[in-house]
């Protein structure tokens, strides 16, 4: 029994190991760093996964990248302009507010307004209709009123 | 708006909504822009596949090139080498990223399958290929005369690509290989 548990204990560890490769930092900040990053970090192969979560080897070598560059000393923004520079904005989760990825940001609040535009336009044009009548129509409605009147 | 006009509105929207869903049929959402079109080839150094000297950028100064990221546990690389062949025998100059590979089964394969490579750069770490922001072999890059990139294509090379896609910008930047012409006529083709 207890071979039989350190057997399954050894199999169990075999496979973190080989699912996740593990990096020794020089201070814990920069393994907070590190963490914060590759979560956000996309996977370009995997696309719905971010580099902390894919075993995809491009997501490997990626995460390398950024150990390198964190013990390195670069800063944050170092290292997202370095990815941005070679899988372009699509590899951060959270693009930068600027350029053509403004639309992406700015999109909400856009159909927000538009849908308010018509929303307005519509609830007046049906509160107005049918409250005020035209000259001709007025002459018109009080003409077959006449008729009405006098049948 | 005209109450005419106003009928024919949710005809109008589905029309629309129906035509950016087709589109959205033959968008492949794995394809991801090159951030790299119009910069430079990556600086690098790295060893040729066949011995002798580190190869480096000097390699795409001066002819327009095809760079193709390939290896041989890539299954598409085998099935589009036989049209690299192709292109390289019309006299296309491809030069190779052998990208996290075996050195002794890419020179197996290529003795094997055929050489299309006028070079091939070892990139075993997958560094350069980090610098290129390739996800996955196989991928194609379009390379200038002075080394600039002008386009990346990921996936298979295959007829339909070369002569709808890569034929006319491969004319573009000044390319003059025999098969720069397939596919410029009409019927054209290897």
């Amino acid at each position: 029994m207890r071979a039989l548990i350190s057997l399954a204990l050894l199999l169990c560890s075999a496979w973190a190991a080989a699912v996740i490769e593990t990096y020794e930092f020089s201070s814990p900040a920069l393994e907070a760093r590190y963490h914060a990053l590759s979560q956000e970090l996309r996977c370009p192969k995997c696309q719905n996964q971010n580099i902390a979560d894919s075993n995809a080897p491009i997501s490997q070598d990626l995460r390398r990248q950024l150990y390198q560059q964190l013990e390195a000393g670069a800063s944050d923004e170092e290292i997202l302009e370095y990815m941005v520079a070679r899988y372009g904005e699509f590899v951060r989760y959270r693009p930068q507010m600027a350029g053509p990825t403004l639309i992406l940001w700015a999109a909400p609040v856009l159909l927000l307004l538009v849908g308010v535009a018509i929303a307005v336009v519509v609830l007046r044009t049906r509160r107005g209709a049918g409250e005020q009548l035209s000259e001709a129509e007025r002459k018109q409605l009080a003409e077959l009123l006449e008729r009405e009147s006098d049948a | 708006m005209a109450p005419r006009l106003k009928l024919f509105l949710p005809l109008i929207l589905f029309a629309a909504l129906a035509l950016l869903l087709f589109r959205g049929l033959s968008l492949d959402p794995q394809e991801l822009p090159s951030a790299l079109v119009d910069k430079p080839f990556p600086a690098f150094s790295l060893p040729s596949l066949a011995g002798g000297e580190d190869l480096d950028r000097d390699l795409f100064s001066g002819e327009v090139s095809l760079v193709n990221v390939w290896a041989t546990w890539c299954i598409s690389c085998r099935v589009e080498h036989p049209y690299l062949q192709k292109l390289a025998d019309a006299g296309v100059r491809i030069i190779g990223v052998n990208y996290k590979d075996d050195p002794e089964a890419a020179r197996r394969w290529l003795a094997e399958l055929g050489d299309p490579y006028r070079a091939n750069i070892v990139d075993g770490a997958g560094n350069l290929g980090v610098d290129l922001g390739v996800y996955g072999a196989p991928e194609t890059y379009l390379v200038d005369a002075e080394g600039v990139i002008r386009y990346r294509h990921v996936g298979v090379v295959d007829e339909r690509v070369w002569t709808r896609t890569l034929a006319p910008l491969y004319r573009e930047v000044g390319g003059t290989a025999a098969a720069s012409e397939w596919g410029a006529a009409p019927g054209g083709g290897p």
